[in-house]
């Protein structure tokens, strides 16, 4: 096992995080700002992605079909905002998982009527190649394109939060939403905005992530399961807790797959490594917050004080 | 529901197969009751005891996949593999209880289906059980005083086990345990001081709902002779929470009622033909789950108490 392969895997890892993050970021915030449980978050994230797929090959071009995807799904989620999710706010959690998996059912089974189960989405053939990274380390030109993004993303998110207006008014809101509303902050809009800018965050993940996986109905429903795994991870409402929580689980998830069969190859049998390697690689991201959440039953950073 | 009430529905049920021609609806109807059971123990966790559970698959995944498995290994005799399912989800719902309920809130949500993932996955890893292509069984377990192959006389089973869990839980609900774990829901602090064992209290109620839909998970592999790891998928665990709060949260017959009411609601989108409906949308039968999304949608919306809080606010007005 040579460096090069732990330092691919590690950037593999890294990149999968950041994609994550753009999911959770969004989704943390809506959980820590307005208790909501959104079920409906990895629709959105198959939405962008079948968008983007759709105007790309409308287009012709990726990077136009991809930046028009962006504000298509941003606005479709600002709409559903208004529409639906904002007579849930005060509801209990229960009426929230109802509702939102009814939006699942509808998003779903819309898409299909829409574009069929499945659309292509190819790789921009500027990208599909390698570059040499460092000498006789070969990666793919494409997955440094999305670590690039993702880590512009996250810096962008992290000023925008910590060292604007704005920002400083969703802090306010996730720690106290109460007192926040005292002060005089326009929770309701200030919340339709951010429904807006996590739908957006999505769409960027589903169109970069479309290529490397399946673009598909019901593609949103695994990873949105890993986003929340991240959010509670990295404490409900923190964006910073998001950030570390995403690039863990990403890690933990790409490396334990990529080395725990050859790991247990070293001590059981190989018909007994290559059956469970795998079985308890899928599950390390669980395992990691079952044991970060008994250590710390309100995640790496809470919000709330 | 009153006893009237309640006696008419026993004898509409026992009198449904004399009545019936197509077997089509009977092993519909079964399969209603099989997910009513189901729905029935998460109603003990989640309207009883106020533990909102989103792993509930996990229970009754557990259930299915070890019945098939002693079925598959040639222990036929439901006299074995039952009782085993059973014990070994009421297993399972002690050991992931006894962490999950250390959280509260909306972190004992995430935990609870954080274990049904991992189960999940583990299960899509067996591949000397059928891995993600599932099992199939060559027939239902032998060995009760009727013989399971016949379609009617698995209605009557399923039948009599969704009875005796609707009364347990009846007989539950109005015994001391029963008062218990009502008052922990209403308020777990006042309940901690006067001196209940809250945490031992939430473990039993988990356990006892656990082993309940590890029963019914072996009647849901018995039913279709076939499991797959999507009876432990997260949206499983969501649609029997669904049934539940569409049935009535914390209310007998909630299971019962949702489970029919969605099970109904997607066959008779799927399998009943509305002219006009298709004049507009002519393929809108293959959709059948984009008309159960709007009409859940429509429930949350406008009837937040679901199917029997509807009807109990009718009788009081």
């Amino acid at each position: 096992m040579s460096w090069v392969l732990i330092l691919e895997q590690f950037l593999n890892g890294l990149q999968f995080g950041l994609m994550l993050f753009l999911l959770a970021a969004g989704l943390t915030l809506v959980f820590g700002i307005m208790d909501m449980i959104n079920l409906a978050h990895g629709s959105l994230y198959m939405l962008g992605a079948f968008l983007a797929a759709a105007l790309v090959q409308a287009t012709g071009s990726f990077a136009l079909g991809v930046l028009l995807a962006i504000p298509a799904t941003a606005a479709i989620g600002m709409l559903l905002e208004v529409s639906v999710l904002r007579t849930l706010y005060t509801r209990d959690h229960l009426s929230q998982v109802l509702a939102t998996f009814a939006l699942i059912l509808i998003f779903n089974e819309a898409v299909r009527i829409v574009w069929g189960p499945d659309m292509p989405l190819p790789m921009p053939a500027a990208l599909s190649g390698p570059v040499e990274l460092l000498p006789g380390m070969f990666y793919p030109a494409y997955r440094l394109l999305i670590i690039g993004v993702g880590a512009a993303v996250a810096v962008l998110l992290y000023l925008l939060v910590a060292r604007t207006r704005i920002g400083m008014l969703v802090r306010a809101g996730a720690s106290n939403r109460e007192m926040a509303l005292a002060m005089g902050v326009d929770v309701r809009r200030l919340f339709t905005l951010l429904f807006g800018v996590g739908a957006a965050l999505c769409a960027v993940a589903g169109a970069l992530l479309g290529p490397l996986l399946a673009v598909q109905v019901g593609m949103g429903e695994n990873i949105l399961i890993l986003a929340f795994v991240v959010i509670v991870i990295g404490g409900i409402g923190s964006i910073r807790g998001a950030l570390v929580g995403a690039v863990l689980v990403g890690l933990v998830d790409t490396i334990g797959r990529a080395f725990l069969p050859l790991l247990f190859g070293l001590f059981f049998q190989p018909r007994v490594a290559s059956a469970a390697g795998p079985a308890i690689a899928s599950v390390l991201a669980y395992l990691l917050m079952v044991v970060v959440l008994y250590f710390r039953p309100r995640g790496l950073f809470p919000a709330r004080g | 529901m009153d006893r009237a009430a309640t006696l008419v529905v026993l004898a509409l049920a026992l009198a449904f197969p004399l009545a019936l021609q197509e077997t089509y609806y009977l092993s519909f109807a079964s399969r209603i009751l099989v997910y009513a059971l189901a729905a029935t123990s998460l109603n003990l966790i989640l309207g009883y005891g106020g533990m909102i559970s989103f792993g509930h698959a996990a229970f009754v995944g557990t259930g299915a996949y070890v019945s098939s498995i002693f079925i598959a290994e040639g222990v036929t005799s439901a006299w074995i593999g039952w009782p085993a399912a059973v014990a070994a989800s009421a297993l399972a719902a002690l050991a992931i209880g006894a962490v999950s309920l250390r959280t509260r809130g909306v972190y004992f949500i995430m935990i609870t289906l954080a274990f049904a993932q991992t189960m999940f996955f583990l299960v899509n890893s067996m591949k000397a059980y059928g891995g993600d292509e599932g099992l199939s069984l060559p027939a239902r377990a032998s060995g009760l005083p009727v013989d399971l192959g016949g379609d009617v006389a698995f209605y009557y089973v399923a039948l009599a086990a969704l009875g005796a869990g609707v009364y347990g839980l009846h007989r539950l609900a109005h015994s001391r345990f029963g008062r218990v774990i009502q008052a922990i829901r209403e308020n777990e602090a006042r309940a901690e001081a006067i001196g209940f064992p809250v945490y031992r209290y939430k473990l039993a109620c988990f356990v006892l709902a656990g082993a309940v839909g590890g029963l019914a998970g072996v009647l849901l592999a018995s039913h279709g002779k076939y499991v797959n790891p999507n009876v432990l998928h997260w949206t499983q665990s969501g649609t029997l929470m669904v049934m539940v709060i569409l049935g009535g949260v914390g209310r007998l017959w909630g299971g019962v009622i949702g489970a029919a009411a969605l099970l109904g609601l997607e066959d008779l989108i799927a399998n009943h033909r509305v002219e006009w409906l298709a004049s507009v949308l002519p393929n809108y039968q293959q959709h059948a789950s984009l008309g159960v999304g709007i009409v859940l949608l429509a429930i949350v919306l406008f009837a937040p108490q679901g199917i029997a809080g509807a009807f109990a606010r009718r009788r009081r007005a």
